[in-house]
């Protein structure tokens, strides 16, 4: 099992959502911020949709021969004096991480951002066990001392404001002057670095993620704009790489491809501000570097994705870009959602990990916009895998019971259409005679969920069948 | 008008009309506006029997009833030289997705490839078909444009019926901010999750209201219901209105959910 879901109950999630004034307020930020600073590093790069081609045959050709590069970068890995851990699910993942720990004597685990690590609830699992982890990219940090999950893949605290944060950091910080000043961002930033400074000194093991694992090198590439990735890997004795599956790619030239449309579609940076490859530990010619280096390589359900539909959500590089422009996300923000990953991509992969018994409204969630699947820089059709979901739902009578018979009705009458033609004629000319003053109506016995936030404008009357058929029967060609 | 550019095209193309089960059963002005806009560029048109494109079906995962309803509108429409619908949506489920319903099933994934092929988006028909950069039609006023999902990322609608608004005589387009962006209708996600479509949609009002345009067009009637329903509700008097009757200069019916009057927004 991995961190508890309220996946079930999106609706009342969305609905809390919906109503909370400072988080519609903060989502504002992400509808302005990334979606123009995105087009903007897209439309100074000729090449950039060639390269998300390119990006997807990278992945597509990694994920169809996965066994072989999950074996070449293994032996690299060893090769280089480190060590690989592959974890079956959370709870094997978690005993790696805390056997790791316990065998270094660790008290304090520093943290890379890591959506993997979310995914297992490592935190709570070492704060368990006597071990004290500290994350250490500030947004992290932040939901931490809130003990709430990220609310997006790249930007976890987006859902906050500055005031929020002064107080956690007054409640917390409880060590430093109560009556200073934290009115502005820069000061809260300042607070925080020195904080955490202190802890990275302090920290036993590193624990970072990986945005990708090269076979030819066995090296593990990690992108940050704080920094914090680097000084948690490489101060602390102990670095642990925690990633999953399908963050293999075979060569490094690989990579730098998939770098040049990673941060773009991400922040709209050309590329992140720290670009960190690590490669085993300290040999004795490095300056610096953990002793020990370990990477656990995830499943976690995975697996069963290959060969299947879904085998192509696997070629996600967590760039955000799907939640940065879906309005569904812009209106009830990650934690609705109710796991790890939200939002689009979210809403294909969440099934897929926990199940779609529990995870089924996310799929169902959505209009199709396709704006998501328009941004994707390694081209995964999300709208169509969502829709793949609902089809699973429906074959396995998850469906909800109205919807299925509703559609059962309206499937009748639209395979028979002589049938169809007789009923709506009746239907809609009723229709039309009761909604005729205004044109419109303000409330409908089946469709309550529509006129809840909006008129349904009534119908002309006659159809266009009934009509062509009275004025143009015979103008058939 | 400009007339028929011929590429290997027939002289007098007959097209089949996609009705739309929306502009049938709500409102058929709009059917009747994309006859006209046909016709006088030189298509011969017909609407033959028809329900729907199987799209709610689809989106609800019913695998079933999508393909028999696909089989049907195969069937109903293969004798002619090309099929039109005044909805992107409509005419993106025939063009993108009745070939993903028959991957197994060689014998009926040829025939909606070939359908597929001959099926357009009504302006995109007009304008990269039949090579049509004007009409015939006059609208008093300044209207904005909402981009509709579907024909905006499945069919690349998005120059078109601007191009044809600009010979609309009178007429002045006025964009509004995120005219690309979802209006949260989304077919039964506006009744299923009508919280979240009712924000949606609430922004998507404001971007309209703030263009300041009395009227707004769009391709597809679902979103245009839904757009009109909001405005009304919150007692705008913004006018709504499907592209092809402002092309068609058909705009004596009321707008959408409006009565005729003079007070009718």
């Amino acid at each position: 099992m991995t961190v508890h879901s309220t996946s079930p109950q999106f609706k009342q999630n969305a609905a809390r959502a919906l109503n909370d004034d400072q988080l519609q307020k903060a989502l504002g930020n992400v509808k302005q911020g990334f979606i123009d600073k995105r087009q903007m590093a897209a439309d100074k790069l000729p090449e950039f949709e060639a390269l998300r081609d390119s990006a997807r045959d990278i992945k597509n050709h990694t994920l169809e021969h996965l066994d072989l590069y999950l074996e070449a970068y293994e032996g690299k890995v060893k090769a280089s004096g480190g060590h690989v851990h592959f974890a079956r699910d959370a709870q094997e993942a978690r005993d790696i991480i805390l056997n790791i720990c316990r065998d270094t004597g660790a008290k304090t685990v520093t943290k890379g951002k890591s959506m993997i690590s979310e995914e297992i609830g490592i935190n709570h699992h070492l704060e368990a066990n006597g071990i004290t982890p500290v994350e250490t990219d500030l947004g992290e940090y932040i939901i931490q001392l809130r003990n709430e999950l990220p609310s997006h893949i790249i930007a976890p605290a987006v859902h906050l404001n500055a005031t929020q944060v002064e107080e956690d950091f007054r409640r917390v910080h409880t060590h430093l002057d109560a009556k200073r000043d934290l009115s502005e961002p820069v000061q809260l930033l300042t607070e925080a670095r020195a904080v955490l400074r202190e802890r990275f000194l302090a920290a036993d093991v590193g624990i970072t993620g990986a945005n990708f694992l090269v076979a030819e090198t066995g090296t593990s590439i990690i992108v940050t704009n704080e920094g914090n990735g680097d000084l948690t890997q490489i101060l602390p004795k102990t670095h642990i790489v925690l990633a999953s599956i399908e963050k293999l790619v075979p060569t490094l030239e690989d990579v730098s491809q998939l770098l040049r449309v990673l941060a773009r579609s991400a922040t709209g940076q050309e590329l992140s501000v720290y670009t960190t490859f690590s490669t085993g530990p300290r040999r004795s010619t490095d300056a610096d570097g953990p002793e020990n280096y370990h990477v656990i390589i995830l499943d976690n359900g995975r697996s069963s994705m290959l060969g299947t539909a879904f085998e192509e959500m696997l070629r996600c590089i967590r760039c955000g870009a799907c939640m940065n422009h879906c309005p569904v996300y812009h209106a009830v923000g990650g934690h609705a959602y109710g796991w790890v990953y939200p939002g689009p991509m979210g809403a294909v992969l969440t099934p897929s990990l926990i199940g779609v018994d529990k995870a089924g409204h996310l799929p169902n969630a959505s209009t199709f916009c396709g704006r998501c699947e328009s941004v994707c820089p390694v081209r995964i059709p999300l709208p169509k895998l969502m829709r793949h979901w609902r089809e699973r739902e429906f074959e396995r009578h998850l469906t909800p019971a109205t919807v299925r018979s509703g559609l059962q009705l309206w499937g009748f009458f639209a395979k028979r259409p002589t049938l169809y033609r007789f009923a709506t004629r009746a239907a809609m000319g009723a229709l039309a005679l009761v909604g005729r003053q205004r044109g419109r109506f303000a409330w409908l016995p089946v469709a309550k969920g529509w006129t809840k936030y909006r008129d349904f404008p009534a119908p002309q009357g006659e159809t266009f069948q009934q009509r062509w058929k009275r004025e143009r029967k015979g103008a058939r060609a | 008008m400009s007339g028929l550019q011929p590429q290997g095209r027939p002289a007098k193309p007959r097209v089949g009309l996609f009705v739309t089960c929306l502009v049938d059963l709500m409102r058929p002005s709009v059917g009747f506006a994309a006859v006209k806009l046909l016709e006088d560029a030189g298509c011969i048109v017909d609407a033959p029997v028809q329900t729907c494109c199987g799209q709610p079906a689809y989106n609800s995962g019913d695998r079933g009833t999508t393909r028999d309803l696909a089989m049907q509108v195969i069937e109903a429409f293969q004798g002619y030289d090309y099929v039109v619908a005044p909805s992107g949506s409509c005419a993106g489920m025939i063009k993108a997705h009745y070939p993903e319903l028959f991957e197994e099933d060689p014998n009926w994934r040829a025939k909606a490839d070939a359908l597929g092929a001959k099926t357009y988006e009504l302006t995109s028909f007009l304008v990269d078909v039949l090579g049509v950069t004007t009409v015939d039609a006059s609208y008093d006023g300044a209207v904005t444009y909402h981009d509709s999902c579907s024909g905006l990322r499945e069919l690349g609608v998005k120059r078109q019926p601007r191009k044809l608004l600009a010979s609309v005589q009178g007429l002045t387009l006025v964009e509004m901010q995120d005219s690309d962006v979802c209006c949260g209708f989304g077919g039964t996600f506006a009744v299923k999750y009508s919280d979240i479509s009712g924000a949606i949609v609430e922004a998507k009002a404001k971007n309209i209201e703030e263009s300041r345009a009395p009227t707004v067009l769009a391709g597809d009637l679902g979103c245009l219901m839904n757009m009109a329903g909001k405005l009304s509700r919150d007692g705008k008097p913004v006018q709504v209105r499907h592209v092809a009757e402002v092309l068609a200069g058909m705009v004596d019916e009321p707008p959408i959910g409006a009565t005729k009057g003079p007070h009718s927004a």
